[in-house]
């Protein structure tokens, strides 16, 4: 027995070693598990402190960045205001808003962003308290960013759409086929656009928005503009990519997104057994 | 080791974490050269050292890094597996004469070839380590190479830097 205790005590750095990576390990392979979403991770109240407060330094050096965005997206606000006032000389039926209200807007500040690994994140500066929900859109002027994954008391966490498990389904505006966009990790320009049949015919230069179809997004956000389109290797499917709207390494202020009837419409779909086709 | 030497190890640790997240985070060069200077901070700890303790900081060091990079486990498992290397490297690389006590293997005090000999290939495992579970899952190409290999070598220029300026000779920080 003591020998036993002995010749564990001389192999205890190995005994050890194994220990912590078998911990690294399980919080490798737990992490993408939604239930683990706020556990360790940069939304925690210390680290989303901490990280605010750099980001409070930098966004100076921003602002004017920051401003221009605002400006665009007012005047752009602006227009279709104007396309929305009733005119004067037509019959106009105000509907109840009960029916007209269907998707809620928040706005929040970026304060952790990733573009260069494989799986990247962003941390928001609003939380819980503030209102943010997980499975939240999030986007801003340019296109979609991504949705939110965790949520804290205080900060949000987002699983950007620079993730290669993040499918957004979305459609080619001209025709308006149906398709998934998905991130295949090389370019953090570039994305791959999936399931579009081989008898579709897409140009280069098409605009892709989002399809409205799942919960999570208002239809018609900018995802991104075809790039290429290839044969590809798969029989039935084009082998497309497209280039995003985003800018991911200029993101500062972003806008979130809830559907007030998500809760309906999951339900209905999960009655059905209907999948909205981006998975989650 | 000492009650001041073991204040002046703090105080490098939480250094080289604060540099790290606040200005090496969002330096990455051309999209594939990153900087983990950090690993640096284990590297350096003077040789009397032993392998649980520096497992057990190596371990701390990278859960913090994960916690701001948000890549749980992955630098975690890296410097782990660094610091387990570390120690039996270092007697691999005993010069003639045997080491002093006590003294931080910086690249004034054991010199250039030493100190390369010593912490590129160790910086290599950690790379490989780090970015081969990031790209886990996902295709592997050429880029990871590129990656790991650009990512080896931004660290070791700007660390020899950091020991040129910031470091004494013979005498830790």
């Amino acid at each position: 027995m003591q020998r036993i205790v002995l010749f564990l005590y001389s192999i205890r750095a190995f005994i050890l070693f194994v220990g912590l990576e078998l911990i690294a390990v399980w919080m490798i392979l737990n992490y993408n598990s939604r239930q683990g979403a706020v556990f360790l991770n940069s939304s925690g109240q210390l680290t989303g402190s901490i990280l605010h407060t750099r980001d409070n330094l930098l966004e100076y050096f921003y602002l004017g960045g920051i401003n221009e965005a605002l400006i665009e997206k007012n005047a752009r606000l602006l227009k279709r205001l104007e396309n929305l006032s009733p005119a004067g000389d037509t019959t106009y039926f105000e509907l109840d808003s009960v029916f007209a209200h269907k998707f809620d807007f928040w706005s929040a500040k970026v304060i952790n962003n990733s573009l260069h690994l494989r799986q990247n994140y962003l941390t928001l500066s609003k939380g819980r308290r503030q209102g943010i929900r997980e499975g939240m859109g999030v986007f801003n002027e340019q296109g979609v960013i991504g949705r939110v994954t965790g949520v804290s008391t205080n900060f949000a966490k987002v699983i950007s759409l620079l993730h290669t498990d993040l499918l957004i389904s979305s459609k080619i505006k001209r025709g308006g086929v149906i398709a998934s966009t998905r991130w295949d990790g090389v370019d953090s320009k570039k994305a791959k656009l999936l399931y579009v049949p081989r008898h579709v015919e897409v140009e280069v230069g098409d605009t892709v928005v989002t399809s409205g179809f799942n919960a999570t997004f208002p239809e018609g956000i900018h995802i991104g503009i075809i790039d290429e389109v290839n044969e590809g290797e798969e029989t039935n499917y084009l082998d497309i990519t497209l280039e995003f709207t985003t800018d991911f390494s200029k993101l500062s202020y972003v806008y979130l997104v809830e559907n007030s009837m998500r809760l309906e419409l999951d339900s209905l779909n999960s009655e059905t057994n209907i999948l909205p086709n981006d998975g989650q | 080791m000492t009650g001041s030497n073991l204040f002046r190890l703090g105080v490098s640790f939480i250094m080289y974490l604060i540099i790290q997240v606040f200005v090496l985070k969002d330096l990455v060069l051309f999209g594939d050269a990153f900087c983990f200077l950090y690993v640096y901070a284990i590297l350096l700890v003077p040789l009397e050292i032993k392998t649980v303790p520096l497992m057990l900081l190596g371990f701390l060091m990278g859960l913090v890094m994960d916690v701001f990079y948000d890549t749980p486990g992955m630098h975690a498992a890296g410097t782990v597996l660094l610091a387990f290397l570390r120690n039996p490297w270092i007697k691999v690389n005993t010069p003639r004469g045997g080491y002093d006590d006590n003294v931080p293997p910086t690249l004034l005090n054991m010199g250039l070839a030493w100190s390369t000999a010593y912490t590129l290939p160790l910086v290599l495992i950690h790379h490989t380590c780090f970015f081969y579970i990031d790209f886990m899952g996902t295709s592997f190409s050429h880029s990871l190479v590129i990656r790991i290999l650009s990512s080896v070598l931004f660290t070791y220029v700007l660390a020899a830097i950091v020991q040129l300026l910031f470091y004494t000779k013979k005498k830790g920080i």
